[in-house]
């Protein structure tokens, strides 16, 4: 009885965290935020959802599997996020409009070089002016 | 007391198929590739936990094969467009 009660909830807790992703992945303004979603609301719901399958079967063959398929996601998540992240920012994906910091410039080559670009043009969302919260804040990247 | 594992995994999987609509909304949507890129990264993944929900409702232990193959192979595909896409093949 225990056992369901604890499936049940984390069933549907992790297909909430998955659906979270998914909304941020629709809602949030630019790429780097959308992964900053996707990626761990997505790992948290992957890995409730396999404690679920190991508490519902109740099998140290299927644990074992289910351990293992979350560490693996675990591990690969944060690798081809990166991976995207770096060559998206090598491509010149523009930030958010509000975005306050951008610590990769710089230190990432870009399509264009940055030598030759002066300041704000490649990533006009960089400007040191204050956000306008008159603008639409959301959905300005689609 | 079956009955309380059947619906809600039932349950779990409309809310999950609610957050794979989104990201797929996102998939077509998307501005550029690498949006795209991620979308089918996180729809790769709710597939994998969809799977293990469905794994539970019907009991066949096979699909969480089937979820493990998924995993390695969305992570293969997801390394081999990002390294594609720094090294130019895409506009």
């Amino acid at each position: 009885m225990i056992f369901q009660i604890l499936v049940a909830a984390c069933a549907i807790a992790g297909a909430s965290f998955m659906a979270l992703a998914g909304l941020g992945i629709l809602r949030m303004p630019d790429l780097f935020t959308r992964m900053h979603a996707s990626t761990k609301g997505a790992s948290l719901g992957v890995a409730l959802l396999l404690l679920a399958v190991a508490l519902a079967f109740q099998d140290i063959s299927v644990a074992t599997k289910a351990l293992l398929t979350t560490a693996f996601i675990f591990l690969t998540a944060p690798v081809a996020a990166h991976m995207i992240g770096r060559a998206a920012y090598a491509k010149n994906i523009p930030l958010w409009k509000n975005s306050v910091i951008d610590e990769a410039r710089g230190k990432i080559e870009t399509a264009v070089p940055q030598s030759s670009q002066t300041e704000n043009e490649t990533r006009p969302e960089l400007s040191d002016a204050p956000p306008d919260s008159s603008q639409a804040r959301r959905g300005d990247n689609d | 007391m079956t009955s309380l594992i059947s619906i809600s995994t039932t349950i779990a999987i409309i809310i999950l198929v609610i957050g794979m609509v989104f990201a797929f909304i996102r998939l077509i949507r998307g501005p550029s590739l690498p949006d795209r890129v991620v979308a089918l990264d996180v729809i790769a993944t709710m597939a994998v936990g969809a799977l293990s929900l469905v794994s539970i409702q019907t009991g066949q232990q096979i699909l969480l094969d089937v979820a493990l193959s998924i995993a390695l192979i969305t992570f293969l595909g997801t390394v081999a467009l990002s390294m594609s896409l720094e090294k130019g093949v895409f506009k």
